[in-house]
């Protein structure tokens, strides 16, 4: 490893129709990766690693360390500056457009336009056996400072834990009548989350449910974007709590009528 | 030597309150049976595999029971009055049973000394097995040493055994001293075993007694490289759980996680199912020298780590006494905590050095079981690898004994192999480096540390006064242990519990009972 002594001419501007990294220098591009190759920790493992990471676009990438993992294991710690910029300006978000409100104002809001309790049922599906995605929405002391629905006075919330099946969701969404269904995926293996996922939105249109429920899901990997493609009608990632999620489907609810 | 000045008055008092929870529920196991007792039973008398529908041979015998007998009478009976009537081996049976061409209900059934007798030489057959694996656990420990300071503990969870083998080696290599390996999604709620090596599962590999086979071997090998015996780890829980035990004692694993309450909070099992199968699970593991690890720790990931610690340590005594009961040594309970208090809670990692301290002055001969930050770990993997390191820190400060290393990566994928060796690498640097930091330190009179101890033990047997008032049932009911509500009645596996008739036998439970008995 090296300091880069050279003098590099970037160019000075922000342009964001060239977006790239920043590491201490506008346009420098500079990227920091690790990763694990099964060969042994000597020179040609080097060298693998400094060929694997220019072809995936960076210039001048330096190998700061190598450490052996096992005989046939090596994990790298490079640097390097990405070649590739992006049109930032052309970039478009699907994000959920409906309008965050309080608590209260949920509360409110649900007592002004519904007579009755909003129903919600959750779970963490399929094989995730993480309940900290699906209990910060749902649980009274919800997460962060953010009360979860079940302290809502007019949403009735049932919280079906981790691993659980579609069928078994889908079948408790009818016992209760729900008006949503809220599903959480929080760490999986191998993109089985996706499956699983797709799944649910099969389940529900082969029995002709789809439109019966507002379907959203939540996890760290999820994007709206993500959601929508998937067949859901909204989707949250980190950093969004109850409130987002009810804001979201008492709207959605009011709108449909 | 107490750092803490825990009163301990109050320690022996909860104690008391615990044994009264445990001898309860004991009253209550005494009386009871399962279909997951009962196919331990024929495990242990030597069925073993499947038949051509890949249903277990032990299913098939007590299936058979409970359509034709009465399993509250116990398999061993109607084995050993088959094998009086017509000197069929037990193998034999179990295929004829399974092709219907043997029905073992219909033979005169005997008394408890003739069944004794009968199956006498199939029980010591296995006992004799088990006793081996001991001593060859020891001989290990006698050749190698046994390591001071807490032991790395690192799961693998491929979902695939030969993929296991190769991250499990590569972590025993880098410095790890025990490795478990995490069971596939929803394997607790099989009532079964499934059987032979696999290749396919979800968040972690099946449990089967050929899998244990091929990682126990692999681990041997490391091990003699290495001249370090490396534990292994599997799960003697959900509806299966004293037949996992058995299975663990015949292919000598080290460690178990074992915990009714665990499964019935978390895995919505019934928990009359799970006490009576606790029971036997633990003789089990105590007559083959496997440290049990409690579940305490995952109430914190549900509950609050702050106003909720008394929780674990009110669940960690009625462990113990369960433990107890179970004619387990205190050198055999890993009961479990964990650290979990959020980053944002001001002076949390003097309440985390409290509690862990707490729970080591408390249970001074166990194995303590110490869980890494799970619930507040993000996608910023760089704050996590400290909010690690800060774990470590309290554990080798407060001398935990079973130290499962966080991953930087916890909240993001399924550990990477050099995620495992990067948290190999910090616990290494942390148990070196503060070695003895320990030692030196005490803390002063009426100050935060030592406050919250005597808060946290003095709610944990007001407590524990309230659950011996109203029993342990009830108090699931009414949702003492991690806000979750469990009925009597409920969750799965209900249908599998029987009373036991009063001639009801069950010789090789009895066996491995005196013989711990005697050893002791």
């Amino acid at each position: 490893m090296g300091y880069d002594m050279n003098e590099t001419k970037y160019s000075k501007d922000l342009n964001l129709k060239k977006l790239t990294p920043y590491g201490d220098t506008l346009n420098d591009g500079k990227v920091q990766l690790s990763f694990t190759l099964p060969v042994q920790n000597d020179e040609q493992g080097v060298e693998a690693a400094l060929i694997l990471s220019k072809k995936m676009g960076f210039i001048n990438p330096i190998v700061a360390e190598s450490i052996t993992l096992d005989n046939d294991f090596t994990m790298y710690v490079v640097y390097g500056s990405t070649i590739h910029t992006i049109d930032y300006t052309s970039i478009k978000v699907e994000k959920v457009e409906s309008e965050v409100m309080s608590k209260k104002e949920i509360e409110d809001y649900i007592d002004n336009n519904f007579n009755r309790n909003i129903v919600v049922v959750g779970a963490s599906t399929g094989t995730d056996a993480h309940t900290v995605g699906i209990d910060a929405i749902m649980n009274m002391k919800g997460f962060a400072g953010h009360y979860g629905i079940e302290r809502y006075h007019n949403i009735e919330a049932y919280n079906m834990g981790s691993q659980v099946e579609n069928e078994e969701l889908i079948k408790k969404a009818l016992e209760v009548k729900a008006d949503v269904l809220l599903v959480s995926q929080t760490v999986t293996q191998k993109d089985v989350h996706i499956k699983n996922l797709v799944n649910l939105v099969e389940l529900l249109e082969a029995e002709n449910l789809r439109d019966k429920f507002i379907v959203i899901v939540g996890g760290p990997r999820i994007t709206h974007e993500l959601a929508k493609e998937l067949g859901f009608d909204a989707g949250f990632g980190p950093k969004k709590y109850a409130e987002d999620v009810a804001s979201f489907f008492i709207q959605e609810l009011s709108k449909r009528g | 030597m107490s750092k803490l000045n825990l009163n301990e008055k109050t320690v022996s008092k909860a104690r008391h309150y615990a044994e009264i929870i445990a001898k309860e529920t004991q009253e209550f196991i005494d009386k009871n049976t399962t279909v997951s007792v009962e196919r331990t039973v024929c495990r242990l008398l030597g069925v073993d595999g499947v038949n051509e529908f890949s249903v277990p041979y032990p299913n098939i015998l007590v299936d058979h029971i409970l359509k034709n007998g009465d399993l509250g009478i116990g398999i061993s009976n109607y084995l050993a009055s088959t094998i009086s009537s017509t000197n069929l081996g037990i193998m034999e049976i179990a295929k004829l049973v399974s092709d219907q061409e043997l029905d073992i209900t219909k033979y005169p059934l005997l008394d408890k000394k003739e069944v004794e007798k009968i199956l006498s030489p199939y029980i010591h057959e296995y006992l004799f097995k088990i006793k081996e694996n001991k001593a060859k656990r020891e001989s290990y420990f006698d050749e190698y040493g046994q390591k001071e300071g807490p032991l790395l503990y690192v799961i693998v969870a491929t979902g695939n055994i030969y993929e296991d083998v190769t991250q499990a080696i590569a972590a025993a290599k880098a410095g790890a001293d025990v490795v478990a390996v995490i069971r596939t999604t929803g394997q607790s709620l099989l009532d079964y075993v499934p059987y032979g090596p696999t290749t396919e599962g979800f968040g972690g590999t099946y449990a089967t007694q050929e899998n244990f086979n091929i990682m126990r071997k692999a681990l041997d090998e490391v091990g003699e490289e290495l001249k370090r015996y490396i534990m292994l780890v599997n799960y003697a829980s959900g509806l299966c759980m004293p037949e996992i035990a058995a299975m663990g004692a015949i292919e000598r694993l080290d460690m178990m996680l074992n915990d009714s309450l665990y499964g019935i909070l978390f895995r919505d099992i019934n928990m009359q199912r799970t006490f009576v199968d606790q029971y036997f699970s633990r003789v089990i593991n105590a007559y083959s020298g496997i440290i049990i690890n409690t579940g305490e720790d995952n109430y914190l990931t549900t509950s609050d780590a702050v106003t909720e610690a008394h929780t674990v340590l009110a669940s960690q005594f009625i462990n113990e006494q369960f433990a107890t009961y179970a004619h387990m040594k205190e050198e055999l309970m890993g009961l479990g905590h964990a650290f979990e208090i959020s980053p944002d809670v001001e002076n949390g990692f003097l309440l985390e050095m409290s509690q862990a301290l707490m729970a080591r002055e408390i249970f001074p001969n166990a194995p303590l079981k110490y869980m890494p930050p799970t619930k507040h770990m993000t996608g910023n993997i760089f704050k996590g690898y400290v909010q690690n390191t800060l774990f470590n820190i309290v554990t080798t400060t407060t001398n935990q004994k079973i130290h499962l290393l966080g991953m930087l990566t916890e909240a993001v994928h399924t550990p990477f192999m050099s995620d495992r060796y990067l948290a190999i690498e910090n616990a290494k640097y942390i148990n070196h480096t503060m070695k003895d930091f320990g030692d030196e330190i005490e803390f002063k009179d009426g100050g935060i540390i030592k406050n919250r101890a005597k808060e946290v033990l003095n709610d944990s047997l007001n407590l524990l006064e309230e659950i011996a008032n109203i029993g342990v049932f009830t108090a699931i009911e009414r949702g003492i242990f991690a806000g979750i509500k469990r009925p009597l009645t409920g969750g799965k596996g209900l249908l599998g519990v029987k009373e036991k008739h009063k001639a009801y036998t069950n010789p090789i439970l009895d066996q491995m009972v005196k013989e711990i008995k005697e050893d002791k």
